[in-house]
């Protein structure tokens, strides 16, 4: 199906015009229109998150008499969470290239293992939390305990709601096929898993390497 | 399927190659590049080799470096004339993330050195 006789279908164009320029060659295709419209909420996700940042950096030295970076991160586990979060992302990219080709043994193999590396890091994290808030280092204990529960915490709910996405996909493709509409879904959500791996990239350098130098 | 179509204007950010090998080349690469970043990253963090002052800005350098390699591997961001949308739209994402994050920064500082009555109240680690 060409890009015109599609558009013409979802009646982006008043069809049956010949391509003469850009001026008039309309809407692009929705395989454009809608990545490229997630693209931009991905953007503006990364703007939320450079708030939190923001905030993380101006607070971190508030520690109220409270534990303070050094005290309360661990880089070894934050290096084999940063590793499953890479390898995961990676894992994506190969889902996505099976995805292209309909393959669906290894598309649904592919995103499982994405899925799965990707409970390993929330399983990390989590337990992180947990032993922080269980020497003390909850929340509410000081203004920078709160920016870096809230940078990072906001993170690990968005990785969740990934895992959520993974599992709606991989039983939409198994129960509809490779479709176009289902396959542009799929497009969205390795973006959206990219973008996961570029935030935590910010997330490991500039609060738990820098906040742990000697 | 449009995305076959060989005259397409624009490319949707994440969309896999035609050719599988140059995909699967780009991942790779990739992860290779990422992984490197990464490690360069956590030893920098660690060594003593390095002049102490300097290593924060260089481990800044490095996430923007592993960003940039996330961006073009695994997103297919490229300057080429079909990602111009997707470039821009970038652009804009990257200036308002710097905006807001060195902006808050600088005048955050600048307020807790400036505004403060006694050292006392200035002490952040005194406050809530």
């Amino acid at each position: 199906m060409s890009t015109h006789a599609e558009a013409a279908i979802v009646g982006l164009t008043h069809g049956g015009s010949e391509d003469t320029g850009l001026g008039q060659r309309g809407p692009a295709s929705k395989s454009i229109v809608v990545p490229y419209g997630f693209w931009l909420f991905v953007l503006s996700d990364m703007v939320l998150f450079s708030a939190l940042f923001a905030t993380y950096a101006s607070l971190v030295h508030a520690t109220d008499g409270g534990p303070i970076t050094n005290q309360v991160f661990h880089r070894d586990l934050v290096a084999v969470e940063t590793i499953a979060l890479l390898v995961s992302s990676f894992v994506c990219g190969l889902a996505m290239i099976t995805a292209k080709r309909a393959n669906m043994f290894w598309t649904q193999v592919w995103l499982l293992v994405t899925a799965l590396l990707g409970l390993v890091f929330l399983y990390i994290e989590i337990s992180e939390f947990a032993g922080m808030i269980a020497i003390g280092a909850a929340p509410q204990r000081s203004a920078f305990l709160s920016a870096f529960f809230t940078l990072v915490g906001c993170h690990g709910l968005h990785v969740t709601c990934g895992l959520l996405w993974i599992g709606t996909m991989m039983a939409q493709i198994w129960a509809k096929g490779f479709q176009p509409h289902i396959v542009r879904r799929l497009l969205c959500l390795s973006v959206f898993w990219h973008a996961l791996d570029i935030i935590w990239v910010a997330i490991f350098t500039i609060v738990y390497l820098i906040g742990t130098l000697p | 399927m449009t995305e076959h179509d060989p005259e397409r204007l624009n490319v949707a950010p994440g969309t896999p190659h035609d050719s599988m090998l140059s995909e699967t080349i780009s991942y790779v690469v990739g992860l290779s590049l990422a992984l490197l970043l990464t490690g360069v990253s956590f030893w920098v963090a660690s060594t003593s080799v390095l002049w102490g002052p300097g290593v924060a800005v260089g481990l800044v350098v490095l996430a923007i470096a592993q960003m940039g390699v996330h961006l073009v591997f695994f997103l297919h961001i490229t300057s080429g004339p079909d990602n111009t949308n997707n470039v821009l739209a970038l652009a804009f994402g990257v200036l308002i993330v710097f905006l807001v994050m060195i902006g808050t920064i600088w005048i955050m500082a600048h307020m807790n050195t400036n505004m403060g009555v006694s050292p006392e109240l200035m002490n952040l680690q005194a406050q809530h």
